[in-house]
């Protein structure tokens, strides 16, 4: 199992990237798409939409099962990552180069509630 | 746990319990695993199925009774037949594959999750009929299913000495080489032997075929297999409150011969009221599963088991629905907040490597 240092993760399997201008990348872990098995089909949020923070905005299925997607933080979806869907196995062969959509976080400090790699690591291995 | 736990784990499997037992249910890729059932050959640690022998002169009637496809149909020593055990009501118990060594020797295959049921209920027959025969369960067995179009030339280059014993065998045969039993069965649409051999011997041959070319695959392959092969699962497309006339099944029973069985009247006196088809999903939007409900224009039916179908690169499902809807009609699937548009199709969806041309005109046009 991976858990990138620079990342920032959720209790329900996302990853969380800071990047310039403020804005965060989101994806799901490479435990998630491990557990998950080989995934087949992601509906990815409407972008403009806001959502608040734990809501779910985005949906993957992979052979085994469905799961939803939930906003690591509360704010406004400002690009999706339209190709994904046509090619969902990426989401397996590189889960944190598969980045699903950005957002503009309503407050950027939220990201801080979020946990860190080894928190993380430890949380996914129970 | 199966005598192959240790080497299922040594080869990194993803484990899974499934019903008390601690399973692979796949070691990388699934959907790898899958083609390479379709396309070489891939195995199964099957060994949480039971054998149970049934010994006895009074065995032949016993399974007349017992069983509601008609063992007289086994004559040749080896072979094997597919049959449901009802219940009085006409529910299915489970279903189970019956083999034929001797009038005096068969041996029934059931589901892992359905042993300690099935053989309660047989005990319980075997009072009723007071019914001269030993049933006698073989938790001392491992099995090994061996499955793909490569894959009895696999086993033959690792067991070499099974080889001229077994070449001649026909689909639905077996034999048994001293405590080594090779079948020409399976549950995936595709041509292979199923292995039965003492549990200590399990590990040894896992590697043998390993070494042979066959790939492990875990029970997430197995589901997608049969479900293209349109093959039925205990749990989802039937249970003790399903007739096997309401799940596709009517094939196996036996309803015109003189011979009584147990659930027969039941039947008899609940003529068929839904039918089991195939559905393949004709829109995107998601993926079809269990439980979802389908509106068709005779009313409303249920998905029985649903998945992604490596083969067809759709989705697909066994739904049961009412009677009247016909092999083509279009149907409306509710998929999580969603209705999405699916083609009624007959099952199965695949065979022996090759998409059924019914299935696959649909898959030629485009998506809408």
């Amino acid at each position: 199992m991976k858990t990138p240092e620079h990342l920032k993760y959720t209790e329900t399997h996302e990853w969380i990237k800071t990047e310039a201008g403020g804005t965060f990348a989101v994806g799901i872990t490479d435990h998630a798409q491990e557990v998950l098995g080989d995934i087949v089909f992601l509906e990815l949020p409407p972008v403009g939409k806001r959502f608040a923070q734990g809501e779910a905005c985005a949906v993957i299925e992979s052979v085994k099962a469905a799961s939803d997607i939930n906003m690591p933080v509360a704010g406004v979806v400002i690009a999706a990552n339209e190709d994904l869907p046509k090619s969902p196995e990426q989401i397996n062969a590189d889960a944190y180069g598969a980045w699903m959509f950005r957002i503009k976080p309503d407050n950027a400090a939220d990201i801080g509630g979020l946990m860190d790699a080894a928190a993380y690591a430890g949380h996914a291995a129970k | 746990m199966t005598p192959l736990n240790a080497a299922h784990r040594a080869l990194g499997a993803r484990m899974v319990d499934f019903g008390g037992w601690d399973m692979p249910v796949n070691y990388g890729s699934q959907i790898e695993e899958h083609h390479v059932v379709r396309r070489d050959a891939g195995m199964f640690d099957v060994s949480h199925m039971l054998a149970i022998d049934l010994r006895g002169p009074g065995a032949r009637d016993f399974l007349r009774r017992a069983l509601a496809n008609d063992t007289d149909k086994l004559r040749e020593p080896g072979r094997a037949l597919y049959s449901c055990l009802l219940n009085d009501a006409g529910g299915i118990i489970d279903d189970l594959i019956v083999y034929f060594f001797t009038a005096e020797y068969f041996r029934l295959v059931v589901n892992a999750g359905r042993a300690e049921q099935d053989l309660a209920w047989l005990a319980s027959l075997k009072e009723r009929f007071a019914a001269a025969l030993e049933l006698r369960p073989r938790r001392d067995l491992a099995m090994i299913a061996v499955q793909g179009p490569n894959a009895r030339e696999r086993v033959w280059q690792a067991l070499p000495e099974t080889r001229v014993a077994t070449e001649a065998l026909r689909s639905f045969q077996g034999v048994q080489l001293g405590e080594l039993m090779l079948a020409r069965t399976g549950y995936t649409g595709e041509d292979g032997f199923e292995l039965m051999l003492p549990a200590a011997r399990a590990e040894t041959l896992w590697g043998a075929l390993i070494g042979a070319g066959v790939k492990p695959c875990g029970l997430g392959a197995r589901d997608t297999l049969r479900l293209e092969a349109g093959m039925n699962l205990w749990g989802q497309e039937m249970d003790e409150g399903v007739s096997p006339l309401d799940a596709g099944l009517a094939w196996t029973v036996d309803l015109a011969s003189a011979r009584d069985f147990v659930g027969k009247a039941a039947l008899l006196a609940h003529p068929q009221r839904r039918q089991l088809l195939g559905l393949v999903l004709a829109e995107p939007g998601g993926v079809l599963r269990g439980h979802q409900k389908v509106a068709t224009p005779k009313g409303e039916g249920e998905i029985t088991s649903g998945t992604f179908s490596p083969s067809l690169n759709r989705s697909i499902a066994l739904a049961r629905i009412p009677l009247g809807v016909e092999v083509g009609a279009l149907v409306q699937v509710s998929v999580r907040d969603k209705q999405l548009a699916a083609k009624v199709v007959k099952p199965p969806f695949v065979r022996n490597g090759k998409v059924l041309e019914a299935v696959s005109d649909l898959l030629k046009r485009p998506l809408s």
